[in-house]
């Protein structure tokens, strides 16, 4: 059975190992999608619509054609078709400068009918809104409705009940690297797509289907890649434009979305809004629960969440619909539905613990089966000084209170089939690991290097790591669900322990010891029963003469587990007068199984925890009812946090077994419900909406006061 | 120095420059947004070649001299620009992020202080001296800010980090030991969506330690 053997024995697998894309990183030598300069090239832009919902009668595109400089315009949406969100697609154009494509696409004269629009969740479930879509009466899906137990009876047992209604915004990805590619002809039938992707293959696929190709045809390199959060899988419409574009003028062609695209085609996390009745027993025991909830994905689908999260409840009825509005698309983000779904019920959580008089930590542990999170519950609460909270909440003297909560999350990420990957020792030394997955800033090229170096007895930095491109025809899947690393690693290790033994096989009749005797040192091998038979890595391959070892690996489910449990908890201070939160400390305890490279699951968890916060205390996307467009489409007024938001955070690498789960999106879960009870704890007043900005406070105070 | 270039010079400032465009290519370069797309724009672009302007810049301690409209920022000369001869500028460590001023992806030095280079137009580059990341480091050295960096994982998808680099070397320069509360101050002007900011500070430290 294969196993990644004990902690005791590895010598770089779980230990923090600097990533080897570090260098070219930090002195600007790496090269994204964004930074591709071919021959020739030129710059595509889109037009885009203006208006949030309309029927395109007519577009003329003569005078931009006529633009000096401008080689290509295409339509990319029909007369007749109707444009239902600001943003949408209307015609491409490919030129010269990006200075050029840019005046072209203003010379791009749109005819429009303009129709109702509803850009806010109110506004379509109102009654008499405009319906927006043709299958939704009163702009909302069939009702997703789950049973279980007996609700009144579940009732009837509680001692104490909440009602609540908690809510979370819009969010959007921020991909600091737009949506985009570079896409180059090579004749008509070999096309190569340089792809700012979360998956490769996927890209690959679709670009072939679109054009009727032969896959391998279809080359699609993602060496680096800035930032996807769950947004950037397909090549989307502006990917195929691209394409066009470069088929019609026989030059290469960068299309990149704009700052202002991004933010109004290129996903985004749904709201969120439960209303919600629970109870619970004298003991602690939750026994009832009753959601009626909706979110909006924009015009699509897609605005799910978990409720109850985490904690189990016997007896519950949950009704969900999603509503549409005239917005641009939902596309996963880290961790779909997942911390709407942990804030609303940790908020929850609190609230009956403070009913039944309890302290919430204790209610957990009641509620919750999970083995993991019980042992975080201790830890994180001694890590962030639990005893310190106000055991009265509120109750804090001065201006600016403090306050501690906690919150939970539990994710997958235990990988999955269809990776494969090609380990290759060549006679002068040199190692090889190909594989088609990508490195979307999680580290997984180094992750690679630490498995086959650990396996062969070499330094990472010997490892020569091919990812991001189709070419080698190594498929692996999307980097979505936090499966990257889970799916890669098995293989990988699988793969270069095959070459190993081929290397054992060629070497052991010189060393004149059987094949299970050998093994590997650092940078040798060695008789087991015999030490003083020890050559070195060089000597061993030199052996190989004019070959070498090219070995494929295999899923293996022993090396990967699927679960990953976590727990934070949340210092905050609120400014009584100005309503501003400031995170003060977070501590993340996060079960990540094994830790290939420790240093960079702690940057990750570091990072989740800051998206997580971003959440909790800054982001919203805002629609204006009356023109229908999005208010805050820039990075000033759409507010990321920066440096002076980042609190002390702590992260924890929570170990408890000794086999792979992903760990990219579960650290953003616990973040915004631990900061939401940490509020509460401060002031004595609960916000129950996301983000928790100043006006929500200073609203929520005066409430009080009232 | 060729004949060309003598006879460019260095020194055309941005008003002659836009005194020797025509008026209607200048009218379309600053045509409110609100405006655009109907016939402003049309009436503004139709028949007018754009003007164009030889200069020189000074950047990594080499001299470049390109091709450039009154529009042109410094960060599309570093980016996308070609010079004279026809060689790409291709210094695209500087990221094009935001495009006004927002995030910091495009931080550069300009005369030892750090500059968004896409708020400065190319023109009112000339005669100064433009260091980029690319240009940070003496040959195989990296700038200790780059080593510590490395050492301290202080990037994930990198995309952010020649801005944050270049910005942490000018809050070096021009603070030898800063504080964390200094140091988050003076990198309030960049923006990482990774999320990597604890291990950024942790190498700013590292690094001043070391300067």
């Amino acid at each position: 059975m294969a196993s990644w053997g004990e902690a005791s024995e590895s010598r770089l697998i779980g230990k923090r190992i600097n990533r080897l894309s570090g260098k070219d990183k930090v002195t600007g030598k790496a090269k994204y999608t964004f930074d591709i300069n071919r021959p020739g090239m030129l710059y595509g832009r889109i037009l885009r619509s203006e208006v949030a919902h309309a029927t395109v009668m007519g577009v003329d595109t003569s005078e931009a054609e006529a633009l000096p400089g401008v080689k290509a315009v295409i339509p990319l949406i029909e007369i007749g078709n109707k444009l239902r969100y600001q943003g949408q697609e209307i015609a491409a154009v490919a030129a010269e400068t990006d200075d050029i494509a840019k005046d072209a696409i203003r010379l791009i004269h749109v005819d429009l009918e303009e129709l109702p629009h509803v850009v806010t969740e109110a506004d379509a479930m109102a009654e008499g809104a405009p319906q927006i879509r043709e299958d939704w009466a009163g702009n909302q899906s069939e009702p997703n409705i789950r049973e279980d137990g007996d609700l009144e009876a579940g009732f009837a047992e509680a001692a104490v009940e909440v009602e609540a209604t908690y809510s979370t915004a819009v969010q959007t990805h921020v991909c600091l690297e737009t949506h985009g590619h570079v896409v180059e002809w090579e004749d008509e039938q070999n096309l190569t797509v340089w792809a700012s992707t979360q998956g490769v293959f996927g890209v690959r696929n679709d670009f072939a289907q679109h054009f009727e190709l032969p896959a391998n045809q279809v080359r699609v390199i993602t060496e680096h890649m800035g930032g996807g959060f769950g947004s950037k899988f397909g090549p989307g419409i502006e990917g195929r434009a691209a394409a066009e574009l470069s088929r019609i003028t026989g030059k290469a062609v960068k299309l990149m979305l704009t700052r202002k695209s991004e933010h109004l085609v290129a996903g985004n996390r749904p709201s969120m809004t439960q209303n919600v009745r629970a109870g619970a027993t004298r003991d602690g025991r939750l026994i009832a629960y009753d959601m009626k909830g909706h979110g909006t994905g924009g015009i699509s689908s897609g605005a799910g969440f978990q409720a109850p999260y985490v904690y189990h409840v016997p007896n519950l009825r949950t009704e969900r619909v999603n509503v549409a509005v005239n917005a641009g698309n939902q596309r996963a983000m880290r961790a779909p539905g997942h911390p709407q779904a942990s804030f609303a019920m940790d908020s929850l959580m609190d609230e009956l613990a403070e009913k039944l008089g309890m302290n919430p930590l204790e209610f957990r542990r009641i509620n919750d089966a999970n083995e993991v999170r019980q042992a975080q519950y201790t830890l994180g609460a001694q890590e962030i000084g639990w005893h310190r909270r106000n055991s009265v909440p509120g109750s804090g003297t001065g201006v600016k209170k403090r306050g501690i909560g906690v919150g939970s999350g539990l994710w997958g990420g235990g990988g999955g089939r269809g990776t494969e990957a090609r380990v290759t020792i060549n006679a002068d030394g040199t190692v090889e690991a190909v594989t088609g997955t990508q490195d979307i800033g999680t580290g997984v090229r180094t992750v690679i290097a630490i498995i086959v170096a650990e396996e062969l007895g070499l330094n990472t930095t010997d490892i020569m790591v091919k990812v991001g491109d189709s070419g080698p025809g190594l498929p692996s899947g999307g980097s979505g669900g936090s499966q990257t690393t889970p799916s890669v690693a098995p293989v990988i290790k699988t793969a270069a322990a095959a070459a190993k033994q081929k290397l054992f096989e060629r070497i052991a009749p010189m060393l004149e010891a059987p094949i299970d005797d050998l093994r590997v040192g650092t940078g040798t091998i060695y008789v087991v029963s015999d030490r003083t038979k020890t050559i070195t890595w060089e000597q061993a391959t030199g052996q190989l003469g004019m070959e070498s070892i090219s070995e494929g690996g295999h899923w293996d489910e022993e090396l990967r587990q699927n679960g990953a449990a976590g727990t934070q908890f949340a210092e905050v201070e609120v400014d009584t007068e100005t309503g501003a939160v400031r995170a003060i400390k977070i501590v993340a305890v996060q079960d990540c199984g094994l830790a290939i490279n420790r240093l960079t699951t702690e940057s990750q968890i570091n990072g989740g925890v800051i998206m997580g916060l971003g959440q909790a205390l800054l982001e919203e996307r805002f629609m204006d009812p009356y023109t229908g467009r999005m208010l805050n489409a820039n990075l000033e007024d759409y507010k990321v946090p920066g440096t002076l938001e980042i609190p002390e955070i702590k992260s924890i690498v929570f170990d408890t077994h000794r086999r792979v789960t992903g760990v990219g999106e579960p650290p953003c879960i616990p973040t915004p419900g631990a900061i939401a009870n940490a509020v509460y704890n401060a002031i004595g007043v609960r916000i129950r909406e996301l983000p928790i900005t100043p006006d929500r406070v200073l609203t929520a105070l005066a409430e009080k006061k009232a | 120095m060729s004949d060309k270039e003598k006879k460019q010079g260095t020194s055309i400032s941005r008003r002659s420059f836009l005194k020797g465009v025509g008026t209607g290519t200048v009218a379309a370069t600053v045509v409110p947004s609100v405006l655009i797309g109907s016939e402003n724009a049309a009436e503004a672009q139709a028949g007018d070649a754009i003007s164009t302007a030889t200069i020189q810049l000074n950047i990594n301690e080499k001299m470049y001299e390109v091709e450039v409209e009154a529009r042109t920022t410094l960060l599309t000369v570093l980016r996308d620009g070609m010079d004279t001869s026809g060689n790409n500028v291709d210094l695209t460590g500087a990221k094009l992020i935001c495009d006004r001023g927002e995030c910091g992806g495009c931080t550069v030095m300009v005369d030892g202080k750090s500059v968004y280079a896409c708020m400065m137009l190319a023109i009112d580059a000339q005669g100064k001296k433009i260091t980029t990341v690319e240009g940070l480091a003496n040959g195989d050295d990296l700038h200790p800010v780059q080593e510590a960096f490395i050492k301290h994982d202080a990037l994930m998808c990198g995309f952010c980090t020649p801005g944050f680099v270049v910005s942490s070397a000018a809050l070096l320069n021009e603070n030898k030991q800063p504080t964390l509360e200094e140091i988050k101050t003076g990198l309030s002007g960049n923006t990482c969506r990774c999320g990597t900011y604890p291990f950024i500070f942790d190498a700013v430290k590292t690094a001043s330690r070391k300067m």
